[in-house]
């Protein structure tokens, strides 16, 4: 049999979705980010939303995403990404617009925006990567490091007493009216991957229906940062973050309306 | 003749947005603008037009929405004073930087810090020398009457997607608080899918449709290429300068003095110019309507037929720099103001006239 015989449409198992580029990825082996951003370009491939979907990147390693998926993107300043996806959805309320940030973009700097287009529910989707570190800018402390974590800034480990508690922003945005879909997932395993696509896609599919603000936090690794193996890494996620960050559902609901909150 | 109405400068910039086919604003309460949002949100325009108007939760995140509607090929808008423009700096030049149009309206008050909420032109430098970091400038406007606040929204938008670049009208607390008689420009509809494919389509993130995927960005790692962007800007400024002076020149021809004054300073130097012509001083007023591009080859031209130059500004001396640059030492040039929120009288601005520049 020759190879031609065999590479025919009906034999296909797999193919790469036309929605991720062909350039070659930035990121550091066993990065988390390379497998987020394939889960988003499958659904919205999936979804045949390649058309109208806006992103917008962050700061931070992610802030070349554009090169990536194969959409228009908006590249912002750091944490200002969802008063830019706010500018876009207002003004192109048919577009399904998402923003891709990391923890130090979204819960650090960019903590006053994040919250109020969550309380605002603009109608989008908040792809929200944890990996407890900034991993641009070489290993500090980010404000979801957990607590004895050791970064660059906090070489003997974090403590509370000189930098504060670990912010865990995701269960914070699931107490706002404006959200409506809040989970927390990793894609450490098949399994995992798995989740998070379906978390993702019910994100999207959610947003078609204007339902409000969705907000999906992915747990993930940053071995250069956390200076271990990648498979060392997806084990001390496991083990240390996952306790503290823990995966699932936290909101499912309707957008809450305005009935509820109306002055006499 | 446009519709007649008497209106408060910051109200006009409101009506006029809406008017000129805006199709967003977002802003943030301050003194001594926040009629500005507010009249908005009285005439609802997106009832009428389609005009999304939006309070923001910061001046910050006021300027990156603007980003964002920008990036779309939408018409966008904000207002601000003085503290809060230094909090859209960061947003000013990321859109400088990604070649973005949009308009923005700084009522000025006087700082630094909290300042006070009384006029002031302090933020001069800020504007015209670019207020966030990098090399860049913004199409600074400064209206020195209701009229013009109404005027320049239009031609403020229209000068910023000419060149892809933020625009801004530089005003003060007076022309935003006083009311005077406007003639109101007919309405413009805002723009279809279409004209904005025919305006931005070679730019604007509308969706990727059977083109190349758009990114709206002002960062490029590689340094030889972020050189290349910036000559590009460059140019851009350049041609700027060639093509959009606008200034306006009273009682020049015969005069050996020259005042030079934008915005509320230069209504206050009508009068210091009859009243001088009264004493036999023979006065003429510069008055730059665009801060940049700068009237400087007018200015240039001015030094070899004038006995000397007063820069009358409400701050502690900014635009009489670029005066003295563009003279060149031909001449001498002298600067009065009041500042910290002090709007300095005419008779005062004579009496230095006559001590700084005349003698005697």
């Amino acid at each position: 049999m020759d190879i031609k015989d065999i590479i025919k449409p009906e034999n296909l198992v797999y193919d790469k979705t036309k929605v991720l580029t062909d350039n070659v990825m930035h990121y550091c082996p066993g990065c988390s980010h390379g497998v987020i951003h394939k889960i988003l370009a499958e659904v919205i491939d999936e979804m045949g939303i390649q058309e109208e979907t806006i992103g917008v990147s962050p700061v931070g390693c992610s802030v070349l995403a554009y090169n990536y998926l194969d959409i228009d993107w908006l590249e912002a300043a750091h944490g200002r990404a969802p008063a830019l996806a706010t500018g876009v959805v207002r003004l192109n309320p048919e577009k399904y617009v998402f923003t891709y940030q990391g923890d130090g973009d979204l819960a650090s700097i960019g903590t006053a925006e994040i919250m109020h287009a969550c309380n605002r529910g603009e109608n989008i989707v908040v792809i929200f990567v944890n990996n407890a570190i900034y991993g641009m800018t070489g290993g500090q402390m980010a404000p979801t490091t957990l607590v004895g974590q050791v970064t660059a800034t906090t070489p003997y480990g974090r403590e509370l007493d000189l930098h504060g508690y670990p912010l865990k922003i995701t269960e914070l945005v699931a107490q706002l009216p404006g959200t409506s879909f809040v989970t927390r997932q990793s894609v450490q395993t098949p399994a995992a991957v798995r989740k998070t696509k379906k978390a993702i896609k019910k994100a999207f599919a959610n947003v078609g229906q204007k339902k409000g603000t969705q907000f999906v936090e992915v747990v993930s690794t940053c071995s250069s940062g956390w200076k271990i193996s990648p498979v060392a890494s997806n084990k001390w996620m496991e083990t240390n973050m996952f306790p503290f960050y823990p995966l699932g559902d936290i909101k499912d609901s309707e957008k809450e309306t305005a009935d509820k909150f109306k002055v006499q | 003749m446009g519709e007649l109405r008497l209106m408060k400068g910051n109200e006009v910039i409101a009506e006029a947005a809406i008017r000129c086919g805006c199709d967003g604003y977002f802003g943030y309460p301050i003194t001594p603008q926040s009629e500005v949002m507010e009249t908005l949100m009285i005439r609802r325009p997106w009832d009428e037009t389609g005009m999304v108007v939006l309070q923001a939760e910061s001046e910050v995140a006021s300027i990156n929405m603007l980003y964002g509607g920008a990036s779309t090929g939408k018409k966008v808008m904000t207002s601000s004073s003085s503290p809060g423009i230094s909090l859209m700096a960061e947003g000013l030049s990321y859109l400088a930087g990604a070649e973005l149009p949009c308009l923005v309206v700084n009522v000025q008050r006087a700082g630094p810090g909290l300042g006070t909420i009384q006029p002031s032109q302090a933020d001069y430098f800020q504007a015209v020398k670019g207020c966030g970091h990098g090399d860049y400038k913004l199409i600074v406007l400064a209206p020195a009457s209701v009229q013009e606040m109404n005027d320049f929204v239009d031609l403020g938008f229209e000068l910023a997607f000419k060149y892809k670049n933020p625009a801004m009208i530089l005003t003060d607390g007076v022309i935003g608080q006083m009311m005077e008689k406007v003639e109101l420009a007919d309405f413009k509809p805002r723009w279809t899918k279409e004209e904005i494919q025919a305006n931005c389509g070679d730019w604007a993130c509308t969706g990727k449709k059977d083109r190349k995927r758009h990114v709206s960005t002002s960062l490029e790692l590689d340094s030889e290429l972020m050189e290349q962007n910036n000559l590009r800007f460059q140019a851009k400024y350049k041609e700027i300068e060639e093509n959009e002076v606008r200034y306006e020149m009273i009682d020049c021809e015969d005069a050996d003095y020259i005042i030079v004054a934008f915005g509320s300073a230069a209504r206050i130097c009508q009068k210091s110019m009859q009243i001088a012509r009264e004493q036999g001083i023979k006065v003429g007023m510069l008055r730059p309507i665009t801060l940049f591009p700068f009237p400087t080859k007018t200015i240039e031209e001015l030094a070899g037929k004038v006995k000397g130059f007063i820069s009358v500004e409400m701050s502690a001396g900014q635009m009489v720099e670029d005066v003295k640059l563009a003279v060149n030492g031909k001449v001498p040039v002298e600067y009065f103001g009041r500042y910290g929120g002090v709007v300095p009288t005419p008779g005062e601005i004579v009496d230095a006239m006559k001590q700084k520049l005349i003698g005697g």
